[in-house]
């Protein structure tokens, strides 16, 4: 078989690096975002048509053979998943490409003497390592196979900070030494720091997590193409290094905390931990035919989704309830946080699947506007992100998170399975103001009532 | 390729990566993070190169595994990412709405 000269193969691969990048860029309008996805798997169908072709391979058939069994493991689980477990699902491929990139490192050690390739080599290893087992970590606490609360045992800082210098000290010994024992141990104590990154992370902060660890196995990816003096791989891995971190940081600036806050908040018994104490103060708590009464004769109603509405699937019965309520006339929008669900953007996914037409998700900048001519807000299955705390209560966890500020409407109506407060464990005002009224029950429950109402009206 | 070249294509990488990813609407993050996540599959092509180049049976398990995993990650993100976006659509045309009722 002849082999592309080397110009070719550069050329193809700026190829697919440039439909990466357009890739990323359709979705900036959910209008071209699936054009633009396309366009990046072409490009990725390019760089790996043309890796066959640009250098002497063996074990062909194998190789091949192994693109089958991934594609016939990983489609049908693309296509089945369902929208509210999306987050376990993008953990879980990013953590096996992270486990790719650490594992095509080690194998690059044998033949390589460059002490920067070595380094890239090694810290390949490490970061690819640690993305593997953290997503795995996330992935269980994601499927609640282990509990979504932080982990903590005593000594937790102790025991990170002896496995990250061990790692260091792996690595180092790696780059110098030729014995195969310390790749391994780097390996190890890499699956280890992953581990314990992702333990002692509560819940509510996932979306942070899952984003940090993109980021990571984008950082792997890059440094595994000055490995293989690949610049496809390099640009790429790049590309999404720059992009998870990018993401991270909007994440963590709409909870209004810091990065580090996040990963080490629970190491000092930070916000995470939170109270599950319920209050006695009195709240107005209504029936589901006067929620339906008030909706029903609105003129402007915005709903606000929370992660109770994913855990309640009732993504499908709000959408109905919205369209019932527009067929009455009512101008119904959805205001979405930032942070809403388990992974960034999980709500905008979840109502989308339900077939609620883009132009009706509104985020925080441009919604907040419209609370004062905004007749009803239906908080469902939300609570923190609602909170005035963030913005009254200098002392409180959640201070400086930006919120949606459903207190300019005229009545807010929370549909909330009990009093206990929500994920940051903080007792929210706007329960207690005259215009609010409380529906309990389960959010799907509650809709399917409200519906039902809204129609006999 | 030496080391101040591929230095100057991650500085310029990490700009392109950034202007890009502050152009996206926060109603597509996770379509953006499940896309990313696909590209960043693109180590297959590395692991592609390793399995190609070892007659050694412990290394090319090693290596087919990294096939596998890369697939798996590079396959199954881009089929989700188009699921997801396939469900973005707009509302419908307004000539249709007198119809709503049924």
């Amino acid at each position: 078989m002849s082999l592309l000269a080397p110009e070719w193969t550069a050329l193809l691969y700026l190829l697919a690096a440039v439909c990466f990048i357009l890739a990323l860029k359709g979705l900036s309008s959910p209008k071209h975002a699936r054009r633009g996805n396309l366009i990046g798997s072409l490009g990725a169908l390019v760089a790996v048509v043309t890796v066959f072709f640009s250098i002497k391979l063996e074990n062909i058939p194998l190789i091949l053979a192994a693109i089958a069994v991934g594609s016939a493991i990983a489609v049908p689980i693309a296509r089945k998943v369902k929208m509210t477990q999306m987050p376990q699902l993008v953990g879980g491929f990013n953590g096996v490409g992270g486990g790719a990139a650490a594992l095509v490192a080690v194998l690059e050690l044998g033949h390589n003497d460059d002490l920067w390739v070595r380094i890239a080599i090694v810290f390949t290893m490490l970061v690819g390592a640690v993305s593997f087992s953290g997503s795995a970590v996330t992935v269980l606490k994601l499927q609640e196979l282990i509990t979504t609360r932080p982990i903590l045992f005593p000594g937790l800082p102790v025991v990170m900070s002896v496995a990250v210098l061990a790692a260091v000290g792996a690595a180092v010994m790696t780059v110098i030494d030729g014995s195969w024992v310390w790749p391994v141990a780097l390996l190890v104590l890499g699956l280890l720091v992953g581990i314990f990154l992702v333990l002692p992370v509560g819940g509510a902060d996932v979306p942070i997590v899952i984003s940090l660890l993109n980021a990571f196995t984008g950082i792997a990816v890059g440094a595994s193409g000055i490995v293989l003096g690949n610049v496809l791989l390099l640009v790429a891995g790049t590309l999404v290094g720059a992009s998870g971190t990018i993401l991270t940081m909007a994440m963590a600036a709409a909870m209004g905390r810091g990065v580090t806050g996040i990963m080490f908040g629970a190491f000092k018994g930070g916000s995470t931990a939170g109270s599950t104490t319920q209050s006695d103060r009195p709240v107005r708590s209504s029936s589901a035919e006067d929620v339906a009464v008030q909706l029903g004769y609105a003129q402007n109603v915005v709903i606000v989704p929370g992660y109770g509405l994913a855990v309640a699937q009732g993504q499908h019965t709000i959408a109905e309830l919205a369209t019932a309520l527009e067929a009455r006339g009512v101008h119904v929008v959805f205001g979405i946080h930032p942070v809403a669900g388990r992974m960034p953007g999980h709500m905008n996914v979840l109502l989308a699947e339900a077939n609620v037409p883009y132009e009706s998700l509104k985020e925080l900048d441009e919604i907040n506007p419209e609370f004062k001519n905004t007749d009803v807000v239906l908080v469902v299955g939300a609570n923190d992100v609602v909170n005035p705390a963030a913005k009254s209560t200098p002392g409180s966890p959640i201070y400086g998170m930006p919120i949606l500020e459903v207190g300019d409407a005229n009545q807010i109506v929370f549909l909330k399975r009990s009093m206990r407060p929500g994920f940051a464990g903080i007792e929210n005002e706007i329960l207690f103001d005259p215009k609010t009224e409380l529906l309990f029950g389960d959010a799907k429950e509650s809709l399917s009532k409200v519906l039902s109402a809204v129609k006999a009206l | 390729m030496d080391a101040v070249t591929l230095l100057t294509v991650v500085v310029l990488a990490v700009f392109v990566g950034f202007e890009v990813i502050s152009k996206v609407t926060s109603k597509l993050h996770t379509p953006l993070m499940s896309g990313a996540n696909a590209i960043h599959g693109i180590i297959l092509v590395g692991a592609i190169i390793v399995a190609g180049q070892t007659n050694d049976p412990w290394l090319l398990a090693v290596a087919i595994a990294a096939v596998v995993l890369a697939t798996a990650n590079m396959v199954g993100g881009f089929v989700v990412t188009d699921r997801m976006l396939e469900m973005f659509r707009g509302k419908k045309p307004a000539a249709k709405t007198g119809e709503d009722a049924k």
